[in-house]
């Protein structure tokens, strides 16, 4: 399930909806993206996200179907926020579910590390400096490329 | 078609989408980022360095070479820092 949505979540709720009535599901992964409140030296004291949607919403369903199709998967969530969050408000959520844990793990950083280089959002951050626009990081790129050896 | 800009791209260009026609002669994504740039300094400005500049036609990302056609939905902006 992919949301796209500008108020925050409750983790507790989504990831017990995401398992509730199916017994198959053994265990449950999630990762959640906060704001920090450094950027390099400076002090962030707010972020702004946009995205493209449509497009968002077309990645995400994508990275999705990607996931189920590499392991064997009882449910997946994505929910995005965007836009003004103050340092410790949630970005992001992704679960996977899975009977076993190895698939359910594993997919959970697969999730996170594609959404990181493949959805269209920008963030925007406001520092001492003024406001500015976040440059993507190679890291982000080489974290995605290890999913690039497909385990089937 | 339409034209749509995100992120810093926007704010140099100075509007969010636009309606254009395809250009005379214009016939890839190299071809209409080549237009752009001659359309004043912020679209020059906005489209200058091509490593920070990306683009999906019918929101799916493309290359250079990618064929652009009359309706379709351009979006240009830098590379994503979701997540």
């Amino acid at each position: 399930m992919i949301r796209v949505q500008r108020e925050d979540f409750d983790v507790g709720t989504e990831l017990e909806r995401l398992a509730a009535g199916n017994s198959r599901i053994g265990g449950v992964a999630s990762f959640i993206g906060l704001v920090r409140d450094m950027s390099g030296d400076d002090r962030v004291s707010a972020l702004t996200l946009e995205h493209y949607p449509g497009m968002t919403e077309k990645k995400l369903a994508e990275i999705e179907t990607e996931a189920h199709r590499r392991w064997p998967l009882d449910a997946v969530l994505i929910i995005h926020r965007y836009g003004r969050l103050v340092p410790g408000d949630r970005i992001v959520l992704v679960a996977a579910a899975s009977p076993h844990r190895e698939a359910a793990l594993a997919a959970c950083q697969f999730l996170i590390d594609w959404l990181k280089t493949d959805a269209p959002f920008w963030k925007s951050e406001e520092t001492p400096a003024g406001e500015r626009w976040v440059g993507s990081r190679a890291e982000d790129e080489a974290a995605k490329q290890r999913w690039t050896t497909d385990p089937k | 078609m339409k034209l749509i800009y995100l992120a810093w791209l926007r704010a140099r260009i100075g509007c969010a989408e636009e309606e254009i026609d395809l250009p005379p002669g214009v016939k890839d994504v190299a071809g209409l980022l080549d237009w752009l740039r001659s359309r004043g300094s912020g679209y020059a400005e906005a489209v200058r360095d091509l490593s920070v500049v990306r683009v999906a036609v019918n929101q799916n990302y493309v290359g250079l070479e990618h064929p652009v056609r009359e309706g379709d939905e351009i979006a240009v902006f830098p590379p994503v820092t979701g997540g």
